[in-house]
């Protein structure tokens, strides 16, 4: 029987909560880095001991952290991001030039085949490789010197790089989404890159359907279906099928396309889940209710998920890195909240418990399947 | 042997207590301290100045005898005190209001 460890990246430190396949009960460690915001903690799919963490703050700056006992013990490793030659500038909030500079790790996607190889997805936008476990990083930076990258503007969250996607049957190929900019691809391995934004509208730029500009705040692809990607934006739930050259809308029947989360079922690659919030200025879950909202037809139409979630007085944010799922049959889902809960499901979204409903406001949320 | 005394947080990732002692060898001034305490804890690069600048981090202060040295030059000596290990150099976290709980 498997094993499932939910890594769990929190504003105040990170917390490993583990259970055997049945997932039932759980074992909650932590908190790792207390008092730290802890904005990913990821593991190797090819050596599920060796985790990575970003550590952030305000006062301190980033730290990186690595555990090669599956977060038993932690080492600290390089932290130095450093833009590759000088760096330029991006434009800011109120359309001037502002320059580049690092502030964060938002997002690591470790490589599919070797431990010691992990991106990096941080802010002010940019994209970093390790190929050393963590010890040097050095940017692929053909993506922030894009020929749109000047025009890329921060959202409300910054000018952050918070999704990394890489194709399972061609590892050259990867995905990137920013944030307020868009999804950008490779197709080799860094050295070049394209925005594949066609299909998108956004009412917060001057050109709604602009190449560039867009606020995706999260995009997932099912392993077996990698011509396939789903998204939240802002606004609005798109789908692809032809490797995001276009997108178009699958928002159907869902009760506000406003959300950060979007993923895919394990076992059922036209399963897809989404957790609404009520706008861009009420990040809170609409009408005091948290539903998980789930289609079985990849979009169009979705169905509430609603048993064991709180269905009154529920004001809970649900943060874009903050909802995954596990590889399990039946699969396995599961999320974080600003009220500092994570809920599993282990029926496919059928009915939901919290494992831990009182941790610090939960950033990000990702899950390792263990044979 | 010259004292700092460092942060919650950084006492956290240094594995340290509150007060660190070290040897600075020639003038005592903050680019030397620092330089001798991101030797002893590796962890700390990064962390109270910039690892390329040497800038301090912005919410960051440094004070030592009653006086904020957060903003003398790097190469300017620290006070005699200071020096001679007879008060502690702090540095200590901003004020810098919660707003992230």
């Amino acid at each position: 029987m498997g094993k499932v460890r939910v890594l769990v990246g929190t504003r105040k430190g990170a917390f490993i909560l583990s259970s055997d396949a049945s997932r039932k009960r759980w074992e909650i460690a932590g908190p790792h880095f207390a008092g730290w915001e802890i904005f990913h903690v990821n593991g190797s799919p090819a050596d599920p001991d060796r985790l990575y963490a970003s550590q952030s703050s305000a006062w301190f700056g980033q730290v990186m952290h690595r555990s090669n006992d599956a977060g038993k013990t932690w080492e600290t490793v390089g932290n130095q991001f450093q833009y590759d030659g000088t760096p330029g500038t991006h434009t800011w909030y109120d359309g001037s030039p502002h320059p580049w500079e690092f502030k964060r790790v938002w997002h690591l996607e470790p490589s599919l085949t070797d431990p010691d190889t992990v991106y990096a997805g941080v802010e002010d936008a940019a994209l970093f490789k390790t190929t050393d476990a963590g010890q040097t990083w050095n940017e692929l930076p053909a993506l922030r010197t894009q020929k749109t990258g000047p025009s890329w503007a921060p959202g409300a969250g910054g000018l952050c790089l918070h999704t990394l996607v890489i194709d399972p049957t061609n590892p050259d190929r990867l995905y990137a989404a920013i944030s307020s900019a868009g999804v950008f691809r490779t197709d080799d391995e860094g050295k070049s890159w394209k925005p594949v934004n066609h299909g998108l509208r956004s009412n917060h730029i001057p050109d709604q359907d602009a190449e560039v500009g867009h606020c995706v705040h999260r995009i997932a692809m099912h392993p077996s279906r990698p011509d396939v990607l789903f998204m939240q934006k802002h606004w609005d739930v798109m789908r692809t099928d032809d490797r995001a050259e276009s997108w178009r809308e699958i928002s159907g029947n869902l009760p506000s396309d406003f959300g950060f989360v979007i993923d895919v079922n394990a076992n059922e690659p036209d399963t897809v889940y989404v957790v609404p919030i009520t706008s861009d200025s009420l990040h809170y879950v609409p009408e005091g209710k948290l539903r998980v909202y789930r289609s079985r037809t990849g979009g169009d139409e979705w169905e509430a998920l609603t048993k064991g979630l709180p269905q009154k007085d529920c004001y809970v944010n649900v943060l874009r890195d903050a909802l995954a799922t596990d590889q399990l049959d039946p699969c396995g889902i599961y999320f974080g909240t600003s009220g500092g809960q994570v809920y599993a499901s282990a029926d496919d979204g059928d009915s939901w418990e919290p494992i831990v409903h009182d941790l610090p406001a939960v950033l990000s949320v990702q899950v390792q399947t263990i044979p | 042997m010259i004292k700092i005394s460092l942060p919650a947080n950084l006492q956290a990732l240094a594995g340290s207590s509150r007060i660190v002692e070290l040897e600075v060898g020639g003038p005592v001034t903050q680019r030397a301290v620092l330089d001798a305490l991101e030797a002893r804890y590796p962890a700390l690069r990064g962390t109270i100045r910039d690892a390329v600048t040497k800038k301090r981090r912005p919410l960051l202060r440094f004070f030592a005898c009653e006086e904020d040295l957060s903003d003398i030059a790097l190469d300017a000596p620290l006070p005699a005190e200071v020096a001679s290990g007879a008060e502690p150099l702090l540095i200590l976290g901003a004020i810098a209001g919660g707003r992230d709980g």
